[in-house]
């Protein structure tokens, strides 16, 4: 039998060699930009005071949901990772949240409306999408070294891929909800299918979509953690130091700095998705 | 002469081979056996049908009838099998995506059984919707769509989202995104059945009326008799997906095409079509016990050219009073009403059958008074009224019988 094994592994590692050598420019302008967006975006926050950023924070969180308890769960969890002394690797794990979590949006919403317009696409793309999510996380930071080499913006590409599938497809789940006499009003009006969809089908679709996004977000932070193998840093590579230093004391203190955080991002998103709603 | 919309031959099968399925209709076979042989859905089998120009026709079925399928085929939410759908003398099943867009935007706004209503929009946004799409200026769509809600007596409720109306009002919404786009035909998906029998009532009424203000071309689909014969011009009756008898009411109430329409027809009471309510006239006069003398009764009586008057008290109708009685109190010198008032007359609730009312004024002098609840005055029915709404019916009921 393993005498002809069939060459999967092969057939992926000549497809990868291929894409490198020919795509080469893509992959530099994706890191190229990745890269320079971070940067930005880290030292952006870095040029406030922790304090500062802290309470900012608060406020934003306060703004976008008008809870006060989420307000202080941000002001005082943030504190304390602060007082942990994690602030820099946090501020580098949001920014390649942030960072990830928008490249996923911006490909992940327009194919979930592809998906739920076209039946063919659909039908190519689900399968696809199941695929995505039985694949173990880690295995793609795989295919990111080739392009990347190892560091943030082979992090961020994995993590995009990872994450994207839930804005796929609540994308389309929210669009192909919209009940059918609705779309049916909007047929007998006259509506072209742009009109139909940005009058009638995202906006009903939009606390879906919402909950896809949070989804995404949630996905890009666990990511983002396993990120560290490939040189992510951030929190995940506080864990991961810790591990291979065997100090379970600062593994922990580096798992509570993520949980805060993703209790943060989900809390703030589910107030976006559900406020849409009337 | 060409009508409003003609269509001819029509039919609509669903499944992937839908010309298989319309030989067999051609042949004869029912959409059971069709659906039993080849698992093919007949929705709508050979309809041929027209609608006048102002006309409202109704499309009349049990639940599956292919109703609502008909009626999409005519903007096309459905598109046809095979037939022709000419309106203006334009054949609908012709145009392209973009040619039919237009021609909805021009011709044929559409009212929904369960409404339909945008959650996202106001009130205001719901019915500007048609004009926004064909990018009419904000100001104007405003306007128009103002205009249409104060039609439908839903002014005042424009910044409200439908979520916080009643379903009688959702579907006046519902309507006045229908009237807002000046499209000359509006088809009606069963777009009142939704409603509870009271607000249906009214719907149907306020439709009358607004018809006859605007005489659009109104297809009007339901699965409701007494809908279609209060409702309807004409009669499209529909079973299994064909048409099996098309006429005015009283085609369709004295000759029934066949068992089915027969079957139909007889659950229709012809006491539900008429009532003391549909019969009766407005009271060209009334008297009032407290301030009305014998002279200012007769003062009226001559004014309406009538020979009685009935006399109201507390707001209530309380009696009646003839001429020649008032004439006589008033050579007496009576101040007051008191010694000739009459307080025995018949009175009637609306719901009172037509056929029993003839007995009734066989027997009295006055006419018959039709009152509410609150003993309040809505209408008298005179021999006169009476005879003319009944003599049709009945006389097409004995040529039947
Ligand atoms: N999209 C569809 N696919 C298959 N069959 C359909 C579809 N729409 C309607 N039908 C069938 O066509 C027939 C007529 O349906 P419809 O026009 O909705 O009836 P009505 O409006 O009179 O209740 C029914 O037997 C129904 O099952
Ligand atoms: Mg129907």
């Amino acid at each position: 039998m393993e005498n002809f094994s069939i060459p999967i592994g092969e057939a992926i590692e000549a497809t990868i060699d291929f894409l490198v050598e020919h795509f080469a420019f893509l992959t530099k302008a994706f890191s190229e930009v990745t890269g320079n967006g971070i940067d930005i975006l880290v030292s952006v926050m870095m040029f406030f005071h922790p304090g500062v950023l802290i309470f900012l924070f608060a406020g934003i969180a306060w703004f976008i949901t008008k809870r006060t308890g989420i307000a202080l769960f941000t002001l005082l969890g943030l504190a304390l990772i602060w007082n942990m002394g994690l602030w820099d690797p946090t501020v580098s794990t949001i920014a390649l949240v942030l960072i990830a979590t928008l490249f996923a949006i911006i490909l992940g919403v327009p194919l979930g409306i592809f998906a739920a317009m076209s039946q063919i696409f659909y039908r190519i793309v689900m399968p696809i999408l199941d695929f995505m999510q039985t694949m173990p996380a880690f295995v793609y930071l795989i295919p990111a070294i080739p392009f990347f080499g190892l560091g943030k913006v082979a992090a961020i590409f994995s993590t995009v891929v990872f994450s994207m599938p839930p804005a796929i497809r609540l994308t389309c789940l929210g669009i192909k909800q919209v009940p059918n006499e609705l779309v049916e009003a909007a047929d007998a009006f006259g509506s072209n299918k742009w009109q139909k969809l940005f009058k009638l089908q995202l906006p009903i679709a939009t606390p879906t979509i919402m909950a896809g996004i949070n989804q995404t977000i949630m996905l890009a932070l666990s990511m983002v953690v396993i990120a560290a193998m490939i040189g992510a840093k951030g929190l995940g590579g506080e864990v991961w130091k810790a591990i291979q230093r065997l100090q379970p004391g600062k593994g922990f203190e580096a798992g509570l700095g993520i949980v805060i955080v993703a209790i943060i991002l989900d809390r703030i998103m589910q107030r976006v998705g559900g406020k849409t709603r009337t | 002469m060409t009508h409003k919309i003609e269509v001819q031959n029509l039919y609509k099968v669903f499944g992937p081979h839908p010309q298989e399925a319309i030989k067999m209709v051609e042949q004869g076979k029912t959409k059971d056996e069709i659906m039993a042989e080849t698992k093919h859905g007949v929705g709508v089998a050979n309809a041929t049908f027209h609608v006048k120009e102002g006309e409202i026709l109704v499309v009349m079925g049990l639940s599956g009838s292919g109703k609502s399928t008909l009626v999409r085929c005519l903007n096309r939410l459905i598109d046809p099998s095979a037939g022709k759908v000419m309106i203006d003398g334009e054949d609908v099943t012709q145009l392209d995506h973009n040619q039919l867009r237009r021609f909805r935007q021009k011709h044929l706004s559409m009212v929904f059984q369960n409404f339909a209503l945008f959650p996202h929009r106001t009130v205001r946004q719901n019915t500007e919707y048609g004009l926004e799409i064909q990018k009419v200026d904000p100001e104007i769509r405003k306007e128009k769509a103002m205009k249409a809600l104060s039609q439908v007596g839903l002014a005042g409720w424009e910044e409200s989202y439908p979520a916080q109306l009643s379903g009688g009002m959702q579907q006046r919404v519902g309507l006045a995104r229908a009237l807002a786009l000046d499209a000359d035909i509006m088809l009606m998906d069963e777009a009142f059945s939704a409603l509870d029998p009271l607000i249906r009532r009214d719907m149907q009424d306020e439709l009358l009326s607004l018809q006859d203000k605007m005489q659009k071309t109104i297809v009007f689909i339901s699965h409701d008799l007494d809908e279609a014969l209060k409702l309807g011009d004409r009669i499209v009756l529909m079973k299994d997906g064909f048409i099996v008898q098309e006429g005015t009411a009283e085609d369709i109430l004295t000759n029934p095409a066949n068992e089915y329409v027969a079957k139909f027809v007889e659950e229709v009471d012809m006491s539900k079509v008429l009532n003391a309510e549909s019969v009766m006239i407005k009271p060209r006069e009334v008297a009032y016990f407290s301030t009305d003398g014998p002279r200012a009764a007769l003062r009226k009586m001559e004014h309406a050219s009538i020979s009685s008057i009935f006399v109201r008290k507390d707001k209530k109708l309380y009696g009646v009073v003839t001429a020649d009685d008032a004439i006589e109190a008033a050579e007496r010198g009576d101040k007051t009403l008191e010694k000739i008032v009459n307080t025995e007359f018949i009175k009637v609730d609306p719901d009172t059958q037509a056929n029993d009312l003839f007995a009734m004024l066989a027997t009295s002098k006055y006419p018959i008074a039709v009152v509410n609840d609150e003993e309040q005055l809505m209408g008298v029915i005179i021999k006169g009224s009476l005879l003319a709404k009944l003599s049709e019916k009945r006389i097409k009921e004995m040529e039947t019988q």
